[in-house]
């Protein structure tokens, strides 16, 4: 009984759910094609823009966090190489001090040495002028003692062979304490 | 003739087919024409808002929208087609999936309680779209001749095997695989819509008609479209999906330089 209701119905004719109904086909052909252009027109490209400028922004990112540190790593060259500058420069002038002190004690002693050759010098021709002094001196003082002794031996006139003696020997003792004074006191 | 005495008699008329023809609401425009203007609608203004001031860090609402967005342009378009060249596709696949998931959709939100695609006309509307397009964009891309030698003699078969393979091949690529495509959401929507329109009137006439007794059974019958529309559920989801990866998959395959 079922199935004749079924075949009748299918017999009708009128509807059959297979067969597509032309309105339904237009209607669902504009209407999609609508929704087509919508999201072609506007909706894809704002998500794609989307999109693009999140890929853009991470990328952007990473580039940026690199070429931080690419500079810090050149910073860091540049103040190693600072550094070790600074280090030569600090031993280059320690041994320039050294050389310098080298040579500022060389160039002292030099000066004391000339100094003292000086000063021997100075007390050299003092030591010579002191002895020609002496010397003329007691030549003067011999050619005094001589005049007078002469005087001495011609004034008594040869009294007696006694008296001539003692008074040669007086003389000769005289000029013999003359002669140890002036030897201590020089 | 016995069948319409029943019937006459207070007996249960099963639904059938006449329920997929509802009379129409003013002049020719009728209730399913209605929904799909209003999927239309829908879809259209919902990407609009979605997407008028779109941030590079997400909103919730944003999420969403670009969650619908990044599952048609990348788990399917992308998938199926090819990274090289999925864009200028993404906007009909996105149409697809959305356009067919309202529409199935409607089936289980109450008060309109209709699956559009259970009309096998808006299927064929899609249909017609889709096989223009995968055909276009084979023939720009092979050539005239060359898209049929891409579609009827895939390489490595030996050479007398094509005398079977190729007429297939071309059934299959030109008729078969399209239509099915039309047909698969259209039999998807019919039957569940079906099922739930048997187990919705039955337990309505076992509620009023039957004798006292009998009348509890009514909530097993209720209860029953509860638990299909659950299922159904899941089906409109499903073919609103397998009807954009497959549309995807097609164009892909018609684009593809060697199967």
């Amino acid at each position: 009984m079922v199935k004749t209701q079924i075949v009748l119905a299918a017999a009708d004719g009128e509807h059959n759910p297979v067969l597509p109904e032309p309105a339904e086909i237009g209607v669902g052909l504009v209407a999609f094609l609508i929704l087509l252009f919508v999201l072609w027109k506007f909706a894809v490209p704002r998500f794609e823009k989307l999109y693009s400028e999140r890929t853009e922004k991470i990328e952007g990112g990473i580039k940026k966090a690199e070429q931080a540190q690419a500079e810090a790593e050149q910073a860091l060259e540049q103040y190693k190489a600072q550094l070790a500058d600074a280090r030569a420069e600090s031993a280059r002038i320690r041994d320039d001090a050294r050389v310098e002190a080298e040579q500022i004690k060389e160039e002292l002693r030099a000066e004391a040495q000339t100094e003292a050759a000086r000063i021997v010098a100075q007390g050299e021709a003092q030591l010579q002028a002191q002895r020609a002094q002496i010397v003329s001196e007691l030549r003067a003082e011999l050619g005094r003692n001589s005049v007078e002794l002469a005087s001495r031996i011609v004034g008594e006139a040869l009294e007696n062979e006694a008296r001539q003696r003692g008074t040669v020997d007086r003389f000769l003792a005289e000029l013999d304490a003359e002669s140890a004074s002036s030897a201590t006191r020089e | 003739m016995g069948a319409l005495v029943l019937t006459q008699g207070g007996g249960f008329e099963p639904p059938g087919v006449d329920f997929f023809f509802l009379p129409p609401i003013f002049g020719e425009v009728t209730k399913p024409m209605v929904l799909v203007v209003l999927s239309t609608l829908i879809i259209s203004v919902y990407f609009m808002l979605a997407s008028r001031n779109l941030k590079i860090v997400p909103g919730k609402g944003q999420f969403v929208a670009e969650s619908i967005y990044g599952m048609a342009r990348n788990t399917i378009a992308r998938e199926q087609i090819g990274a090289k060249d999925f864009r200028p596709f993404v906007p009909l696949i996105l149409g697809l999936f959305t356009f067919v998931l309202v529409n199935n959709i409607f089936g289980i939100i109450p008060l309109i309680q209709f699956p559009t695609m259970s009309k096998i006309g808006f299927p064929i509307a899609l249909f017609i779209v889709v096989y223009v397009v995968m055909h276009a964009v084979g023939f720009r891309r092979h050539g005239f001749l060359g898209y049929f030698k891409h579609v009827m003699f895939p390489p490595g078969v030996p050479k007398p095997i094509y005398l079977i393979l190729s007429p297939i091949e071309a059934f299959q690529k030109f008729i078969a695989q399209p239509l099915a495509l039309a047909v698969r959401v259209f039999a998807a929507m019919f039957a569940g819509h079906m099922i739930i329109l048997v187990f919705a009137l039955g337990g309505a006439y076992l509620l009023f008609e039957a004798s006292a007794g009998l009348k509890p059974t009514s909530l097993v019958a209720w209860a029953g479209v509860i638990a299909i529309t659950f299922v159904e559920a899941l089906i409109q989801v499903l073919q609103a999906y397998i009807f954009a990866l497959l549309t995807a998959n097609f164009i892909g395959a018609a684009l593809s330089s060697e199967h």
